[in-house]
Formats: C-alpha cells, sequence, structure tokens
C-alpha cells in the first residue's frame, strides 16, 4: 500500500533593507563581528524600537505578488524564549494579526500540469544574531550584527506533496522574490532558509504526526532532508512504531539529521503584543501605490517573451525565471537585433560557461552589451558561429572592449567573396580526386551526408572564415557539374 | 482558573527566576488575584468591540530606511564580562 506525503514550509526571507527592522544600525552582509549592532539591537536599558518603514512596504509588495489580503491593521507580539543571540530574551513578530493575509502560489509540475500551493499567511518579524561555538575555548562567542535583521516568514499549507514539489515552491518563491528587489535571495548567506514539516499517512486517513526539519539554506538540502525524513517515517510506521513529533536538524555536509533534545525546544513561547509597539496601520493609498509599481513578475515576464520575442514557451521560461539573467537577455538581444540568437548564446554558451567557472549572471566577465556587438556581426554575416566563438573567447578573457575590435585586429572577417571561396572549393575538389569519385558512384540519398567531407575541407582550408552557406552552395553545384 | 504550584515552577523555568518557597506562594497568589481580575473582565459584554492591541489610539510611526547608528563597539562592549575578537563570549549553548 502506498503512503503519501504531506508538506508545509515556511521560509523565513530576509528583506533587502539598508537598516533593521527597528533600528538604525546597517544590515550589510559581511561587517566585523558586532559592528553593526547597536543599544537598540543590543536591547540596553531605555531604548525603544521605531518601526523601518521599507520593510513594510517589501511585505505589502510580497502580499500582492501572492494575491494575499493586506490586513489595514496588523500587531507585533513578543515571542518569548532566552538563547545568547537574542539579546532582548523576545524576538518581535507577528502572530494574531500578521501584515499578510491568505494568498497562493501556482506550482508547475513535472508533467506539466500545475498546481495551487496556498499560503497561510506571511508575518514581519526580526532575525537572531549568530553563535560560533568553535575556537573559543569552551565558550560561544556571539556575534549580533544581524540581530534586527527584517525577516518576512511565509507560511504554507500543507499543500505539497512531495520534494520536487516543495523545491519548484521554494524556487518559484525565489523568483518573485528577486524580481520585486525584495530579497537578494542570496542562500548561500542565509537570505532565504526554510522549515519543513513533513508527515505521511494512507491516502483517504488523516494527517500523521508531523515532524519539523529547520533551517534548510539550499534548494539541494531541502529536497534531500525531504527525502531522508519520509523514508524515516515511512520506516517507523511500517515497523509498528509511532512518529513523534519533534523538531529535526539536518545537515547537509553528512547527509544525515537527528532530533533536538527537548531541552533544545523551547516551545512555550508566552506570546503577548508588544507593548513598546503600536499598532501598524495600511492604508488603502499606500497598498494601490505599491500596486501600481509592482516590477514585472517572472510569470508575467515568460508571457512577454513569448509573445515579444517568439520565443518558444520553454525558452522564455528558462530566460524569465531570473531576474538577472532576463535582464541580461533583453540587453543583449536588443544589441544584437536578433533576440532568437541573444536567446541561444545567454542558454547555451554564456550559461556553460557561467556554469564551469561558477559564476552567476551578475558576475558574467562579458557584458550583454558586448555579447549582443558579438551576435550583430553573426547576424550580418560578417563572422561564422565558428569564428564567433573565438571572439567571444577573447571577450570573456577581457582581451578586447568589443567584437569589432577582435575581428579588425585578428583579422577574422567572413570570406563571403564567392570568387576566393571557389577557388579554395577547385583547390579541395582537385586534391581528393578519391572522394570525388566516390560522391559521384554514390546514389542520390546518400550524397547530402558525404558532402560534408568537402564542405569541411573548404572551411578548414579557410581558416572557418569562409561562410558556410556559400560554400555549402558552391560545393554542391561544382560536384553536380562534371557528374 | 486558580493558578498551581506547578505551574509557577515552569513559568519559573521559562523565566529562569528562582524563587523561594515562601515567595513562590506568595506568587501564586499574587497571580491568582490577577487572574480574579481578568474573569470579571471577561464577564462584560464585549460583543462588537474590536479587541484593544494596545492602549494608546494611535498607530505606529515609521521610520526610513537610513543607516543612522554609528556602532562604537568599544563603547558597547565596555560592559559585557568577557569579549574575544569582537564577539561576546558566553557560556557555551549546545554540548
Amino acid at each position: 500500500m502506498n503512503w503519501e506525503t504531506v508538506i508545509g514550509l515556511e521560509v523565513h526571507l530576509q528583506l533587502a533593507t539598508r537598516s533593521k527592522l527597528f533600528s538604525g544600525a546597517a544590515t550589510a552582509f559581511g561587517a566585523a563581528p558586532n559592528t553593526q549592532a547597536c543599544a537598540i539591537d543590543l536591547a540596553l536599558p531605555g531604548t525603544l524600537p521605531v518601526l523601518n518603514r521599507a520593510a513594510v512596504e517589501m511585505a505589502i509588495r510580497f502580499g500582492l505578488a501572492v494575491h494575499a489580503e493586506i490586513n489595514p491593521i496588523s500587531v507585533f507580539e513578543r515571542k518569548n524564549y532566552f538563547y545568547p543571540d537574542l539579546p532582548k530574551g523576545y524576538q518581535t513578530t507577528q502572530l494574531a494579526r500578521p501584515i499578510v493575509g491568505p494568498g497562493h502560489l501556482d506550482i508547475e509540475l513535472t508533467d506539466g500540469g500545475s498546481k495551487r500551493v496556498r499560503i497561510h499567511h506571511a508575518h514581519l518579524e526580526e532575525d537572531a544574531g549568530k553563535s560560533l561555538h568553535e575556537g573559543f575555548h569552551g565558550l560561544s562567542g556571539i556575534d549580533l550584527n544581524r540581530a534586527g535583521t527584517p525577516l518576512i516568514e511565509i507560511v504554507t499549507e500543507p499543500d505539497l506533496a512531495s520534494a520536487e514539489e516543495a523545491v519548484a515552491f521554494a524556487k518559484k518563491l525565489h523568483a518573485i522574490v528577486t524580481a520585486l528587489s525584495i530579497s537578494d535571495g542570496d542562500l548561500s548567506q542565509g537570505s532565504m532558509r526554510f522549515d519543513v514539516n513533513i508527515s505521511v499517512r494512507r491516502p483517504g486517513e488523516p494527517l500523521g504526526t508531523r515532524t519539523e526539519t529547520k533551517n534548510l539554506n539550499s534548494f539541494r538540502f531541502m529536497e534531500r532532508a525531504i527525502h531522508k525524513e519520509v523514508a524515516r517515517q515511512i520506516d517507523v510506521l511500517e515497523g509498528g512504531g509511532r512518529v513523534i513529533q519533534e523538531t529535526r536538524l539536518y545537515d547537509g555536509d553528512t547527509d544525515s539529521a537527528r532530533a533536538m533534545r527537548s531541552k533544545e525546544e523551547a516551545n512555550d513561547y508566552r506570546y503577548f503584543p508588544c507593548p513598546d509597539l503600536l499598532p501598524l496601520q495600511v492604508d488603502a493609498e499606500l497598498i494601490e501605490r505599491l500596486r501600481a509599481t509592482q516590477p514585472e513578475l517572472p510569470e508575467a515576464r515568460r508571457a512577454r517573451f513569448v509573445t515579444d520575442y517568439g520565443l518558444s514557451d520553454y525558452d522564455a521560461g528558462q530566460l524569465a525565471g531570473d531576474t538577472a539573467t532576463a535582464h541580461y537577455f533583453e540587453a543583449a538581444a536588443r544589441a544584437a537585433g536578433d533576440a532568437k540568437l541573444a536567446a541561444n548564446w545567454v542558454m547555451g554558451e554564456i550559461a556553460a560557461r557561467l556554469n564551469s567557472a561558477e559564476l552567476g549572471i551578475g558576475q558574467c566577465p562579458v557584458s550583454p552589451e558586448q555579447l549582443g556587438g558579438l551576435l550583430r556581426r553573426i547576424v550580418d554575416h560578417t563572422l561564422s558561429n565558428a569564428i564567433a566563438r573565438q571572439v567571444f573567447e577573447e571577450l570573456w578573457r577581457g582581451a578586447a572592449a568589443d567584437a569589432d575590435s577582435v575581428i579588425e585586429a585578428q583579422g577574422l572577417r567572413q570570406v563571403s567573396d564567392s570568387g576566393a571561396i571557389a577557388a579554395m572549393v577547385d583547390a579541395v575538389i582537385g586534391a581528393n580526386a578519391q572522394q570525388v569519385a566516390a560522391y559521384r558512384a554514390a546514389p542520390e540519398a546518400k550524397r547530402p551526408k558525404m558532402l560534408g567531407f568537402f564542405v569541411g575541407q573548404v572551411m578548414k582550408a579557410s581558416g572557418g572564415k569562409a561562410d558556410p552557406r556559400q560554400v555549402n552552395e558552391l560545393v554542391a553545384a561544382r560536384l553536380a557539374e562534371d557528374a | 482558573m486558580a493558578i498551581q504550584r506547578a505551574d509557577i515552577e515552569k513559568l519559573c523555568y521559562l523565566a529562569r527566576i528562582d524563587l523561594t518557597e515562601d515567595t513562590a506562594a506568595d506568587t501564586a497568589a499574587g497571580i491568582n488575584r490577577v487572574l480574579e481580575l481578568i474573569d470579571q473582565l471577561r464577564a462584560a459584554d464585549t460583543a462588537g468591540i474590536a479587541p484593544l492591541a494596545h492602549p494608546l489610539e494611535e498607530t505606529q510611526r515609521l521610520r526610513e530606511d537610513r543607516v543612522e547608528e554609528k556602532v562604537d563597539r568599544d563603547a558597547l562592549q565596555a560592559v559585557a564580562p568577557a569579549v574575544e575578537s569582537g564577539l561576546y563570549l558566553v557560556p557555551r549553548v549546545i554540548e
């Protein structure tokens, strides 16, 4: 008998504000320890929080993007627990009245269908600091730079049925928040962290007992952690045991998970409304202003790429999903004057090179304008594809400012002078009497394939500079002549 | 509902407070008096009245997203019992 997997996600998203949620200290990543933790973040006596407008607006933008209700009044509460990276002894968060109410996000499934995932709510809260446990002679070192960094926590309904669906949802969410510019989306720096609630059940039965695996910070770890936990729960149940509701930690480096000790779990948080903060009012005017200035989201962009550039739906999806890639593609397409060619290069050469160099599109050594300039020379037949790759190499190395200067300096202009090409064709045919005889003796159907040999020889003789279209035509004509 | 001794012990653990036997009994009695007041409030008819999140009839003022705090780490860490390499040192929290 089958098991069904039921998954709900809680996503912590760091907002891309310059300053903290409740203080004017900086949020930049990687600063020296405790140089961005001010008196408010440290909870020194007499300090009071003042809410960051940008964080509120980012939360609203997120809500609008997932078709959620924006609550006109939301309330901050204190979630009380003791941990050294939480100086106040409570996290300021929202519980009963979050800023973003129920919404939804549609994900694409591998079978081509789609699925609506309901979002229960999203709320504003502050991040905690970081603890370092190694190298302090038995003590822990605390860096409070991250304390007070604004987060939204996005909570889904348990609508996901597999690791693959959970990852599809996470990636879609990532595409949306980066398109909105409300987060840098840098998972390696903890900008997006996932808690995964997992249970299994027999089809038709009520929900099973769930466990929560906390703090997954990559799509790959999330996928592996879910597979592992689902297998563990099925093992327990098929062995006649019971799943215990617990919090689990997954270690991506060793691909292993363990239950947190109950002492590590302080699940009696004694929430109460924070007396230091007044209710947050969001008026309709602000919501409408933000709605009117929402950036284009990946789904709309994909549709536009199909209609405006004539790309296939698949290619459009590849290019539109990631905002930086989409912008790169559009700039290259503009400069090239040929969107399909630009699309092929961005998804082909550029993607492959970036991948092997482990670079993001933002670090691409070839600017979209440089790529567009190169592609323009393919469009106007100055360069063959093969030579264009050589020129690309120079641009990638940073050896030249643009394609035209490489073409000039290295004399790479494609030979499209038919006299010069004809001479090369004649030379190749003269030097390969045996192959010529074989070609002429071959049945019609086999000839096109054999033609490739001669074309290849001519291209080689030209140093790759002959226009292949012309070479093909001339070789075919010449071989047909004396037959 | 009256608060029991076990509730006081749990609250003490959660709040990291040690109470002596005598104080624990006094505290339980004190909290129970507050709960009685709350029970009286509960008896009032509040149908149609919006819950009050804050006694001030104001809403939250917002600040612009600007970095305005200069952090003088040395001054702030002068009150800490132990620091090293810019980090606050605390008793180890994991094993």
